[in-house]
């Protein structure tokens, strides 16, 4: 069977769950070979492995945190080279979209990006892509070169599948324009112990009817009760009550859980098109004509400041 | 010596009225008004504020596009921008973004720089990839995402805000940069720049001025293919009631119905 490149997402080894769900949708074209880089590649290899990964390529060269971008292409150009695979398949996140094009522009190749499906067919992979604000579904083939295709979290289940999950040492040499965006320093952003906002099967978001950052906490609350991540619009993002590292929408994060929870958020088109993808869609707003509405499956007309605690307080006592 | 700065612009359909695909599954920009991409205002800006701070510099704005996509280019010379160049043909049309990226590197090229300037994604393809393909085609560090930039003595630095962790980044000119929406707000054209837009020179190019044969572009030269694309069906009405008092607990009764609690 052909093998699909994978390139994995991980923090310090500790693989993040989009990629897993990489593997799910990689075992659908052929047999996985992840390629994970950076410190703590060589500890992915277990839970790679256990998801499909026949092969695991690893390097851990200095360059991957020195200088942007470009060292992970050379990376992955070299196991292209080293494995000639039948696609490749990378994450959507800003850096693994990246990556991608440049690769695809090296080999040849077509790009499709953001896809929120993939099979296989008659000319290779059909993407399923959602776009303009998630108002068409498109499906979209590489029609050149080997296709080089970013999958958005949340588009596949996580199915664990036992393979050798072998691990090799990748030998990467970087080019010239490796070393050309230095990265001076990095600060690592402060964990919230919540669940991270583009992989959360629940994410409880507040906009501009939050009213202030003291209130907050309302919010997070909500989310606490269902294990939640908390999102939030541009406008409460602007007004700096909450990181702009978790605003959804079209300049934010693009989510797509189980469930979504919209607390005093209007529903512009830019906030919709970063979460209406979401399977179950519920909105609190005290106006009956905010556009949300339009996409609920469940909406609640009222004041936030009554009903998200009153929600939450409910949760809490079914859980006992 | 002069800072010679391009800024790549897009013309883009307006997102807040109906976006559409024409027959052949290509975006419709007939039937539906177009503007310049608002992601593409904050990279004018930058430019106008890295100029500011120049001795001296020359802003040049780059759109690949239709006819209409002039209304773009004009816009962004009434912010400021010096002059502008138009890649107009045909042949064009249906291009995928490796197209676009072929095209706009020869404009790039063509025009000289110091400095690219692109906005963090366009507001319809949203691929948010032109920029590094970009850098990887002229051979010039690519320096994307930045919601703060600056340069001085030939060396752009940024800090790019990621998943993880918040970068600080240095690279030396020529190279590419992409910026965000958090990089600062855009100005308005005032009615002085509007006026002044109007003498302004647009060059336009057409892809034998560019050097480049139509079957590398264009539908035809694409590298990718869409099948088909379908109107995702309205939601089905869900259920919306009126809080009286009960209504965060008759939400929770439907969460557990979902089997969400
Ligand atoms: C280029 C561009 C990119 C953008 N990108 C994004 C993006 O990524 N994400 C994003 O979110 N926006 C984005 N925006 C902004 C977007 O257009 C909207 O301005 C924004 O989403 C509005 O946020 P909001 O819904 O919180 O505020 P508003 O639109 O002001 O809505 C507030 C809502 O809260 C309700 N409310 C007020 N008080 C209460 C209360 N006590 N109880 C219940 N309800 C209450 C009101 O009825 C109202 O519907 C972008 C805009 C542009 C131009
Ligand atoms: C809904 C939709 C989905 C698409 N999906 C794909 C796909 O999966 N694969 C594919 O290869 N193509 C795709 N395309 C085509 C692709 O978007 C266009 O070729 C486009 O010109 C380049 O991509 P982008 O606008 O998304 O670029 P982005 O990478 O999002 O744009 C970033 C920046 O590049 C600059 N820029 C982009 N286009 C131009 C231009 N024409 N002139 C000047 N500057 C520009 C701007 O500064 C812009 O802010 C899609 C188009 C649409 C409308």
């Amino acid at each position: 069977m052909a093998e699909v490149l994978v390139l994995v997402d991980h923090v310090d080894g500790a693989v993040r769950k989009p990629t897993l769900e990489l593997l799910t949708l990689a075992r659908r074209i052929g047999d996985p070979v992840a390629v994970a880089l950076g410190a703590g590649a060589g500890n992915t290899a277990g839970v790679l492995g256990e998801h499909g990964a026949v092969k695991v390529l690893t390097s851990d060269a200095p360059e991957f945190a020195d200088y942007l971008v470009v060292p992970k292409v050379d990376a992955l150009q070299a196991a292209f080279d080293a494995v000639s695979p039948a696609a490749v398949l990378v994450v959507s996140s800003a850096e693994g979209k990246e990556i991608a094009a440049r690769l695809a522009l090296r080999i040849g190749s077509g790009i499709i990006t953001d896809a929120t499906d993939l099979e296989a067919g008659d000319e290779g992979p059909v993407a399923t892509q959602a776009v303009f604000a998630a108002s068409y579904t498109t499906r979209s083939r590489v029609s050149k070169g080997v296709p080089v295709i970013t999958v958005k979290p949340n588009s596949a289940p996580v199915e664990p599948a036992a393979a050798a999950g072998t691990v090799e040492a990748l030998t990467v040499s970087f080019g010239e324009t490796a070393s050309g965006t230095k990265v001076v320093s990095r600060t690592a952003r402060e964990s919230t112990g919540r669940p991270e906002l583009t992989e959360a099967a629940i994410v409880v978001s507040g906009g501009r009817g939050v009213n202030g950052a003291e209130n907050f906490p309302l919010i997070e609350a909500l989310a606490d009760s269902l294990g939640a991540a908390v999102g939030a619009s541009r406008a409460a993002v602007d007004a700096g009550w909450y990181p702009h590292t978790s605003q959804v929408g079209q300049t934010g994060k693009s989510v797509s859980p189980q469930l979504y929870i919209a607390s005093g958020i209007s529903g512009a088109i830019q906030h919709r098109a970063g979460m209406q993808t979401s399977k179950t869609i519920v909105a609190i707003n005290k106006d009956a004509e905010a556009p949300i509405f339009e996409l609920v499956d469940y909406g609640v007309v009222g004041d936030l400041f009554a009903v998200v605690p009153q929600l939450t307080e409910e949760i809490n006592t079914r859980k006992g | 010596m002069s800072l010679r700065i391009v800024v790549c612009v897009k013309y883009v359909p307006d997102a807040t009225g109906d976006r559409r695909f024409a027959d052949d599954l290509t975006l419709d920009r007939e039937d539906v008004d177009g503007l310049l991409s608002e992601l593409d205002e904050y990279a004018v800006e930058q430019a106008l504020q890295i100029a500011d701070g120049a001795d001296d510099a020359e802003i040049t704005v780059v759109t690949v596009g239709p006819e209409d996509a002039k209304d773009a280019l004009r816009k962004a010379l009434s912010m400021g921008a010096d002059k502008a160049v138009h890649v107009e043909d045909d042949d064009l049309h249906g291009s995928d973004v490796m197209g676009t990226s072929l095209v706009l590197a020869k404009a790039v090229e063509r025009t000289g720089y110091d400095l690219v300037i692109c906005g963090m994604a366009s507001t319809d393809g949203v691929m948010g990839v032109l920029p590094a393909l970009l850098a990887e085609r002229l051979g010039v560090p690519q320096v994307t995402l930045l919601s703060e930039v600056s340069v001085a003595g030939g060396v752009v630095t940024g800090r790019r805000d990621g998943d993880t962790a918040s970068e600080q980044l240095e690279a030396s000119l020529p190279a590419v940069v992409s910026v965000t929406d958090q990089s600062g707000e855009a100005r308005y054209p005032s009615f002085k720049g509007i006026m002044a837009a109007k003498k302004k020179p647009v060059e336009s190019l057409d892809l034998e001025d560019l050097e480049l044969d139509a079957d590398e572009v264009g539908l035809a030269g694409a590298w990718t293919a869409v099948d088909s694309a379908t109107e995702r069906p309205a939601r089905t009405a869900g259920t919306v009631v009126k809080d009286e008092g009960e209504g965060g607990k008759q939400l929770a009764e439907f969460l557990a119905g979902q089997k969400f609690i």
